[in-house]
């Protein structure tokens, strides 16, 4: 049975919905989710920055053994993004089959639904990537 | 500073043990390590478990293991390192004898996954992965490690036919290994033909649901000296990075295994060229290589030639996983580091049996929580 608990899941909806991230002041360095401190250079002052939406495809794979909650989505494509201010981003790749995904090729971020509460039926939503067309 | 040795011993057959219980898992480890060492009286027990609180919703294994081995009153407690939990077992035991305040402890690594469903198993992985983000889109440990495997492959141009001898050397290794979960050989064309788990990485390139438990006696020079059981001498170093590879410099270089190498090795005042036992965690046949490769056993892109060349096998230059490794001894988890240094301790004392290396004198355990973002190193000498 899987469950999704509300307040944990909005409070990185900003992430999620909108690629809004935080930059370290000091080295640049990219934190997905509310830093204290930077993981690089230990500083405590952070900017939050919208990431770019678009970027290019490093390497991909399709997920044939789900985690719990990920079943009914199985096999599905989760890959690795290069997005244009050169940070690495790990997403599901959607609006595609594997086989016309090539390494390199341009990709753009869209909202999509990542998965469902068993019980109450919400919905959680998240970034996925898809082929730039 | 006290040094620290091994006086015993105990493994359990790793395998779907449908009919027993984590209790008596864990607890028939420790049975046989105390008996090994001729101990019945310990300081403290330490266990590593990474997957009981979620398959078995079971926490405060250190008071129950103490309980159930009739040692209630003494310290006892369990600490987690994702897949590395048995080995951080191992460090605080180690730590605790080190420092003095401890003659002899008890170090326990176990995990029964079988009480889990598949999804269950493979969500409760993703533990050790930062789960509001790797967790949240379904990217799985596995998922993560064919990422690595493509981009390894795109870099250093080397194809999955030299990947793939890794689990077929494991799997000559496990023959003969009474404990192993797979006590059979394999040909490089079954791992080829295996289904994709997460292209490229095929279902005999990882592991499977394993149920185990292994302990060792950890105990200083004083109480070494007094025990008749074969012993050796144990240095323990670890490492720590973040949890995403990807958020690292470079994916295909664990600078947790380089790090927690050299310290170990530094300790132990040795060369490479003076390790002639190597275990590694071979989670997936990409780990294994690039574990080889970060902690300079093999030069970067080529840790294949030594798989070719055969100098990883129990006759080559530096014999690998001489049991199985994770592959084919099986890998329950958090137990799998403390099996990595039981072996190469029944290396040492001349207990292999028919995998009997000859004339090591040191051998070296990486263990690694995640994709290396934990690496403990262990160094076993002879004494």
């Amino acid at each position: 049975m899987f469950r999704i608990k509300i307040p944990r899941y909005w409070r990185h909806k900003d992430f999620r919905y909108r690629l809004n991230a935080w930059r370290c002041n000091h080295c640049g360095e990219v934190h997905f989710f509310k830093p204290l401190v930077c993981r690089k250079c230990r500083s405590r002052e952070f900017n939050q920055v919208s990431l770019p939406d678009t970027g290019k495809l490093l390497a991909y794979t399709v997920v044939r053994s789900p985690p719990e909650g990920f079943e009914a989505q199985s096999p599905y494509i989760v890959g690795i993004v290069e997005l244009d201010d050169g940070t690495r981003i790990l997403s599901q790749i959607t609006d595609c089959h594997p086989e016309e995904l090539k390494k390199g090729m341009r990709v753009e971020a869209t909202l999509r639904k990542i998965r469902e509460d068993d019980e109450d039926k919400i919905i959680a939503y998240c970034y996925k990537f898809r082929p730039t067309v | 500073m006290s040094r620290v040795y091994i006086a015993g011993v105990g493994l359990t057959k790793v395998d779907e043990h449908w009919w027993i219980s984590l209790e008596n898992l864990m607890t028939e480890a420790s049975i046989k390590a105390l008996d090994d060492a001729g101990l019945s009286r310990i300081d403290s027990i330490y266990v590593g478990s990474m997957l009981s609180l979620i398959l078995q919703e079971q926490g405060h294994l250190g008071a129950l293991l103490a309980e159930e081995l009739g040692l209630s009153g003494i310290p006892a407690m369990a600490v987690e390192a994702a897949t590395a939990s048995g080995s951080a077992a191992v460090y605080a035991g180690a730590r605790e004898i080190e420092s003095g305040r401890a003659d002899a402890v008890l170090v326990v690594g176990v995990d029964k996954m079988s009480d889990g469903m598949a999804e269950e198993v493979a969500a409760a992985m993703t533990s050790s992965e930062r789960q509001e983000y790797t967790g949240f889109i379904g990217a799985t440990f596995y998922s993560i490690n064919a990422l690595i495997y493509n981009l390894y492959m795109d870099k250093y141009g080397v194809s999955q036919e030299k990947i793939a001898l890794f689990p077929v050397l494991c799997h000559e290794h496990s023959v003969n290994v009474p404990h192993a979960q797979y006590p059979f050989k394999i040909k490089l064309e079954t791992v080829l033909n295996s289904p994709y788990v997460s292209e490229p990485l095929r279902r005999f390139e990882t592991t499977a649901i394993a149920d185990g438990a292994a302990a060792l006696v950890l105990v200083n020079e004083e109480t070494a000296r007094k025990l008749d059981s074969p012993k050796t001498e144990l240095l323990i170093e670890a490492s720590t990075d973040y949890l995403t590879p990807f958020q690292r410099e470079d994916p295909l270089w664990f600078p947790a295994v380089q790090l927690a190498t050299s310290r170990a090795l530094s300790r132990a005042k040795l060369e490479r060229r003076d390790i002639k036992i190597l275990e590694v965690f071979d989670a997936t046949s990409i780990m294994a290589i690039l574990s080889l490769e970060s902690s300079g056993f093999a030069e970067r892109g080529k840790a294949w030639q030594l798989l070719e060349k055969g100098e990883l096998s129990l006759s080559g230059s530096i014999p690998c996983n001489t049991f199985g490794g994770l592959k084919a001894r099986g890998h329950p988890a958090g137990a799998t580091s403390v099996y990595q240094i039981a072996e190469l301790h029944l290396q040492l004392t001349n207990r292999a049996g028919k995998n009997q290396v000859d004339s090591a004198r040191a051998g070296l355990a990486q263990s690694l929580g995640a994709v290396a973002s934990t690496a403990f190193v262990t160094i076993l000498k002879e004494v």
